[in-house]
């Protein structure tokens, strides 16, 4: 028999890989965070529109560890984080597996701004970790990874990439085809970019700014025109959680999705949680950018196809 | 009906009365948002690729394509000359509306050509064809240093990567989905 040419064309970026994981380790090691493991088969999903959860017999496989790591933030543990698998039904493309590996880190007493500069620091010292200079090179672009990166904010992207401002697409339902066909391939271009202040409905989980309730703490990171993070600075408020995750839920039924129960210990526990920061990036897409991959297919060690 | 959960490379719908087929699909999700399915398409008639986005739930009316069995001949200047098996009718085809397919035509290969309303636009290849390799480094055995594959032209003119190990004149079998190299047939 013949080796598999794809495994062996792989191990290369597979050890590349595990370098990755152990330097995002030694990072949060050395910044004081402690890592947890969270269960990956939980009763109730955080209800979000557009995430769909795998069922696994009654329960379901989790989509992030979210609300068990805020359960955790709630107890008093102040600086945690996870690198665990996560799965996402019917999440397959370039830059999708419907499993795949998520690293989650939470902050007590931080803001989103806080993550930013964690972000800054983390990537950078993975780059160096596998002998790559300040500078990458992703899909034919240069990106200089010295920081302060780049930070805008959805608004301004709109203005400065789309065909029209983000409130006339979020009243005409396509800031989504507008932010994949216009603004995403312009962002992390020259530097990793911060897009920040997302419209209030697009973060369940974020607390609102307080200058601006149409706008949330949240940001995603894109270097090279690729998501790799999401972050917020939490909402603790745990009876404006519960009235977002209502609404949720009456947008999945709207749509006939599978509904969730309420994830009510999280919600009664969550009264508790001090103000923080969380978020998630996910670690095959980082792996992507680093080894400047073609597709997440060459980064992982089989894709779903191949089992 | 397809929805657009079907959709995926090589599907072929109608998209204003001219059959489409899909070259390039991705999956995209922007954060937090909808799941997209972002596609290039290829009209089989004129070759003119376009661009466009689709979102769960939206519908698509199949190209209904008859198939007929024929050998692919030879080929003259961008032309390329098929005969029916069955009735040893002669048709031709323009390299534009092979596209990809024109990698992999080998004389003698027998294909499924694509017709649409009694017009020829195209051929269904089978998934593996074998090519000999006609171009490629020499390797030398024990070499470490060198990276993991070559480039290597086939009989038919296409370029692609192949392992180190093979050696110019040998039999390689190619995935004609993907364009790559599978394995080497040993004669």
């Amino acid at each position: 028999m013949a080796k598999n040419w794809t495994l062996v064309k792989r191990q290369g970026a597979l050890r590349a890989r595990a370098n990755i994981l152990q330097a995002i380790r030694l990072f949060f090691i050395h910044e004081g965070y402690f890592e947890v493991e969270t269960p990956h088969r939980i009763p109730a999903p955080a209800p979000e529109s557009h995430i769909d959860a795998v069922p696994s017999g009654s329960w379901f496989l989790h989509t992030s560890p979210e609300l068990c790591m805020k359960r955790l933030l709630a107890a008093g543990y102040e600086k945690i984080f996870q690198i665990c698998r996560c799965w996402r039904e019917g999440e397959r493309g370039s830059q999708h597996t419907p499993e795949f590996t998520l690293l989650e880190w939470y902050r007590a007493n931080s803001d989103y701004l806080g993550l930013m500069e964690e972000c800054e620091a983390l990537i950078q010292r993975v780059a160096s970790t596998l002998g790559l200079s300040e500078t990458l090179r992703y899909h034919g672009q240069t990106i200089e990874l010295s920081p302060p990166w780049e930070r805008i904010s959805v608004d301004d992207a709109f203005q400065r990439y789309a065909h029209i401002p983000m409130k006339k697409a979020l009243a005409e339902h396509c800031f989504d085809e507008i932010m994949v066909e216009e603004i995403e391939p312009q962002l992390g271009r020259s530097k990793p970019t911060f897009l920040y202040d997302y419209p209030a409905e697009r973060a369940a989980l974020a607390r609102l700014k307080k200058e601006d309730p149409s706008l949330a703490e949240r940001f995603e990171l894109y270097i090279g025109g690729l998501e790799l993070a999401n972050a917020f600075s939490e909402l603790i408020d745990a009876e404006e959680q519960r009235k977002r995750f209502l609404s949720e839920q009456s947008y999945r039924r709207s749509l006939s999705k599978l509904s969730y129960p309420l994830p009510e210990k999280f919600l009664k526990e969550l009264e508790a949680m001090p103000p923080a920061a969380g978020i998630a990036l996910g670690v095959d897409r980082l792996a992507m950018v680093m080894l400047d991959a073609h597709t997440i297919d060459d980064v992982v060690a089989f894709t779903p196809e191949e089992l | 009906m397809y929805t657009s959960a079907d959709l995926k490379k090589g599907l072929k719908v109608v998209i204003d009365g001219d059959p489409y087929v899909v070259t390039v699909f991705d999956f995209s999700k922007p954060g937090k948002g909808q799941a997209l399915y972002r596609t290039k398409l290829r009209n089989m008639i004129t070759g003119i690729a376009i661009e466009r986005t689709y979102r769960p739930g939206d519908t698509f009316e199949p190209a209904l394509l008859e198939e007929r069995e024929m050998q692919y001949l030879y080929k003259e200047e961008h032309i390329y000359h098929f005969m029916d098996n069955q009735t040893y009718e002669q048709i031709t085809i323009t390299e534009e509306a092979l596209g990809e397919a024109s990698h992999y035509l080998k004389e003698n290969l027998n294909v499924k050509v694509l017709l649409f309303t009694d017009k020829a636009i195209g051929v269904d290849l089978p998934n593996f064809v074998n090519l000999r390799v006609i171009k490629t480094d020499i390797w030398v055995k024990g070499d470490t240093s060198g990276s993991d594959s070559k480039p290597a032209t086939v009989e038919t003119g296409y370029v692609l990567r192949i392992p180190p190990f093979v050696q110019e004149g040998e039999l390689i079998t190619l995935d004609t989905r993907t364009g790559e190299y599978s394995t080497r047939v040993k004669e």
